[in-house]
């Protein structure tokens, strides 16, 4: 027979919640600012994998006679670079080499930093030793040194810049994840589960990865915009994408010329990587907000 | 009744009625306390120096101390949580690293934690919380099991079973706790402060739900606490801890008419007066309780005690019988007739 | 001097933000010059909010307050700039329930407590060291010259707490607040602290409101109870007469689960269900879903406050019969 507690009257808390993802999403649709980063964002998204369906110019093809064209030029209305090449189809294809190269090494870096992380801080001990101190060699030189010498080093190439920039981002990711599963290990129901006989794996699967999961990813999507710049600038040195790739980096540095022809030229691309890591940024502060409330 | 049949399906009984559930023998878990460049190792913090105890059948036996006196490291150490460094633990007569894999440990003796924010996983629902150690011992229908214990301990399955920890309240968050721990059909129940952080009126509901629970479930407890009144009301036997050590073992009645420790005595005194026209005239010790990691030598309490003699710095008393075969043991000087204190076997003056 | 000490008259404190809470629902409380009171209650009382109210601790964005408070004929709500902050301290000072988190880690209790000194009287640092001195010894810390240079990480919690007691002394305050001070504190360091307070109080003569939930404190402490629920006072009088002789059905099932005199292993008298959530202002007794002796007027209308004698009432229907058994 049941021992269905009578004793157990009104209850405070009426009904239950919507559950975690489905708050956090409500609260980020009600956020003006971040929506709209975050409609920038897609539209910029959009256009890059869209640019072959939307009848731009032809972005490798320029004409010498209509070089460094100004903003607003009949046929090309974001006037043209220093090859003659529209310049408003070489910023949207560039969009997709810039976008590609400034997020999937911070993709890549979560990955493998996080399991690094996570295994570091849950083992404690020499293995956490090991793993913190490896990774502190690499976080003790600034980033952009850090990614000048790896490319060098590599050489220049699309691929050379991914591989660089994930090692980069690897470092900061690690430390963050260490440190939140650190604070996650200590807690009671850690323990609870670990008493119940549940393996090491089981435990970090069910117990530990949805718990530290959400600060790692919001960390990683503040250096979203860290990384699009340290990508345009290694195209702007050099070491990144090469000529005649379309890439916002590239261009700033092949139309440094211009500036004193035609300054707003100049600043287009500029303005482009200004745009979005502005907006990756703002986005990541708005999923961090939204991430943080607990009802 | 099936249910209870299907709910509590507990490890076979090995070693018969008169085998106690739990031995505890000369157990020790040290810290170290780390510093330097490299972190080397400074000094160690003697968490439990040697404790022995035994646990009988359904009984439900009380730990108390003050901060610092190992009760939640031997709490760890007998759920298998934390490694012991030395000493033994028996569990139905067979022994921790020989004949019983930690493994059965840990479906024999399960633990209740203080209720706080932290002791529920925030990101499962109740249910799910509940499932996963049944889940983990391969038991039969973990969810349907969740589910019964939810209105086993009073909370409708219906309303609470796809809640998260954060929308029930504290006294909600133990009943829950409870029900975890039961999920997988222990014997041997560990309350470490388990009603501690919840309101009186709420922790009179949660101690009728364990009483009742042990008397359905053939559980055995024990209960760790710092207030003694709550000691005193579950428990069949009282075990005192002071720095790392046991100060005294008796039957609840006994050790309430007589303390035979000076802490044991100090610390019931300690408990406010209920009795306005009685107030407490005198603190009964002074000073804070002491720091681990530097225990003082012979008798740990010596340096706080009133009856301290040469002898009680000198040597460490054992823990041993008031009396004959009395259940009331002691480990104190006053108490050794062969000891050398001025006062051993001598009537105490309060 | 004014007669009373404390005079808060039908006070309303209600939260706004993402719910609503009405904390504090009329509350009406005076203390006299030297007295000390226990407000006795579990959370959700509005006991805690009470005393910060009293400070003006409260935010005030999302705090809506209504009412009066006079503390020895100022009045509290009004204050505002450095009158408020003349009257923190000065007149009125509070002592916290984890005294580790209300210190500065970065400065020695010496200089916290001199600082408080220098800020409220005016004098300089030499003598408001030997103020802080003066205080840290009638707080008995042993070795108090040593202590005072320590810094917080370097003391125990029962040391800890003598100091915050120092701390809010200093000055001489009129009025010490203490919210649950000891509930952190081990049983043998709980009832040193005790003793010290008490023993304090007859020397610096002041006034002290102490919360705590703790029934057994409370009667250590105090030579008045308040027995608060939802934001409300339901019993009050000397601590003889609410411990010897409770009237309130809630009061007296809070001292029915009190195990000190219950008998092992009968069923404990729980009181059934939980409080209620404040989300609007009660209208009727709200403690009447869990009564025993609950009749339909309970829950019709807010219950009538009987006066039993100058300074003891309770507010139940029941209060005025005979004193019924059970």
């Amino acid at each position: 027979m049941a021992v269905v507690d009578t004793e157990f009257l009104e209850d405070p808390i009426s009904e239950a919640g919507k559950g975690y993802w489905a708050g956090v999403g409500s609260r980020l649709m009600r956020d003006p600012v971040t929506m709209v980063c975050f409609a920038i964002l897609l539209l910029l998204i959009l256009a890059a994998i869209l640019a072959p369906y939307l009848g731009l110019s032809d972005p490798y093809t320029g004409s010498m006679i209509k070089r460094l064209a100004p903003i607003g030029t009949e046929g090309h209305i974001l006037g043209t670079d220093e090859q003659g090449r529209d310049m408003l189809a070489r910023l949207i294809y560039g969009g997709r080499l810039t976008l590609f190269i400034g997020l999937t090494p911070v993709v890549f870096a979560f990955f493998i930093g996080g399991t690094l992380g996570i295994i570091a801080g849950y083992a404690g001990g020499w293995l956490n030793t090991v793993i913190m101190r490896t990774v502190d060699v690499f976080f003790a030189f600034p980033s952009v040194l850090l990614a000048i010498a790896i490319s060098g080093a590599l050489g220049a190439g699309v691929f050379n810049s991914l591989v660089s920039l994930t090692i980069v981002f690897i470092p900061p990711i690690t430390r963050v994840a260490e440190a939140v599963t650190s604070g996650v290990r200590g807690l009671d129901y850690i323990d609870a589960a670990r008493a119940s006989g549940a393996s090491t794996l089981t435990v970090i699967r069910v117990h530990v990865i949805g718990n530290v999961l959400s600060p790692i990813f919001v960390y990683a999507t503040s250096l979203t915009s860290v990384c699009m710049i340290l990508a345009a600038g290694l195209s702007f040195l050099g070491i990144g994408v090469r000529p005649p790739e379309p890439e916002w980096g590239l261009m700033l540095n092949t139309l440094r010329s211009a500036i004193y022809v035609n300054p707003w030229l100049a600043a287009l691309p500029g303005l482009m990587i200004f745009i979005t890591s502005l907006c990756l940024n703002m986005l990541s502060d708005g999923v961090r907000s939204a991430m943080n409330v607990r009802d | 009744m099936s249910e209870t049949k299907f709910l509590n399906e507990p490890l076979d009984d090995k070693g018969g009625p008169a085998q106690p559930l739990l031995i505890v023998r000369n157990l020790k878990k040290f810290f170290p306390v780390r510093g330097g460049i490299l972190g080397g190792k400074k000094a160690m913090v003697q968490a439990v120096d040697g404790i022995s105890f035994k646990v009988k059948k359904g009984e439900t036996l009380g730990i108390v101390g003050e901060s610092g006196c190992g009760k939640s490291t031997t709490a760890r150490l007998l759920i298998g949580l934390i490694e012991k460094d030395k000493g033994e633990i028996i569990f139905d007569g067979q022994d921790l690293g020989g004949a019983l894999p930690l493994r059965e440990l840990r479906r024999g003796v399960q633990m209740v934690f203080q209720d706080s924010y932290a002791s529920l996983n925030p990101r499962l629902t109740i249910e799910a919380s509940i499932a996963f150690g049944a889940r983990v011992q391969g038991l039969s229908d973990p969810v349907g099991r969740a589910r019964k214990l939810m209105e086993r301990v009073g909370l409708a399955p219906d309303r609470f079973a796809q809640r998260y920890p954060h929308e029930v309240s504290g006294g909600q968050r133990q009943r829950i706790n409870i029900a975890r721990a039961l999920a997988m059909s222990p014997r041997l129940v560990v309350l470490d402060e388990a009603v501690s952080a919840l309101d009186k009126s709420v922790e009179a509901q949660v101690l009728n739900l364990l009483a009742d629970l042990r008397r359905e479930f053939g559980l055995t407890y024990i209960f760790i606490s710092h207030d003694l009144n709550v000691v005193r009301y579950i428990s069949d036997r009282i075990l005192v801890m002071y720095l790392g050590e046991v100060v005294e073992i008796a039957p609840v009645d006994d050790i309430w008419n007589f303390q035979a420790h000076p802490y044991t005595r100090s610390l019931f005194s300690a408990m406010p007066s209920m009795d306005p026209d009685n107030r407490t005239k005198e603190p009964p010790l002074a000073g804070d309780p002491p720091n681990p990691i530097n225990p003082p030598s012979g008798c740990r309490f010596h340096t706080r005690c009133r009856f301290a003699e040469t002898v009680c710095s000198a040597k460490a008393p054992t823990l041993r019988s008031l009396s004959g075969g009395s259940e009331h043991l002691a480990a104190c000087h006053l108490h050794d007739l062969g000891s050398g204190h001025s006062k051993a076997g001598k009537e105490l003056a309060p | 001097m004014t007669e009373n000490l404390v005079d808060i008259q039908k006070l309303c404190v209600r939260f706004d933000g993402a719910r609503k809470v009405h904390a504090i629902n009329d509350l009406t409380l005076t203390l006299k010059q030297g007295e000390t009171m226990a407000l006795l209650g579990e959370s959700g009382s509005g006991k805690s909010v009470t005393l910060k109210t009293l400070l003006r601790l409260l935010p005030p964005k999302r705090s809506a307050i209504e009412g009066d408070i006079v503390v020895n004929g100022v009045d509290v709500l009004t204050l505002s700039g450095k009158k408020l902050q003349a009257y923190r301290g000065e007149e009125v000072s509070m002592v916290f329930q984890e005294p580790g988190l209300a210190l500065d880690p970065v400065y020695t209790v010496g200089d916290q407590i001199a600082e408080s000194v220098m800020r409220h009287k005016g004098v300089r640092k030499e003598e408001a060291l030997s103020t802080a001195l003066d205080m840290l010894r009638r707080v008995r810390i042993p070795s108090p010259e040593r202590r005072l240079r320590n810094y917080p990480h370097e003391l125990s919690g029962g040391m800890l707490q003598r100091v915050m007691i120092a701390l809010a002394l200093a000055c001489r305050p009129k009025l010490l607040l203490a919210d649950e001070p000891t509930t952190a504190l081990d049983a043998t360091v709980q009832i040193q602290i005790l003793l010290l307070l008490r023993d304090l109080q007859k020397e610096f003569g002041m006034g002290v409101i102490f919360v705590t939930h703790d029934i057994g404190v409370a009667v250590e402490i105090s030579e008045r109870i308040a027995v608060m629920y939802a934001g409300q006072i339901v019993e009050e009088g000397t601590t003889r007469e609410v411990i010897k002789n409770p009237r309130h059905p809630y009061t007296r099932g809070l001292l029915a689960a009190n195990l000190h005199d219950t008998e092992r292993g009968t069923r404990l008298n729980a009181i059934p269900g939980t409080p209620p959530s404040l989300e609007s202002r009660p209208d009727a007794c709200s403690f009447a879903p869990r009564c025993q002796l609950a009749e339909p007027q309970c829950l019709a209308s807010l219950p009538p406050t009987h006066r039993l004698s100058e300074r003891r009432r309770v507010a139940c229907i029941h209060a005025d019969a005979p004193a019924f058994s059970g």
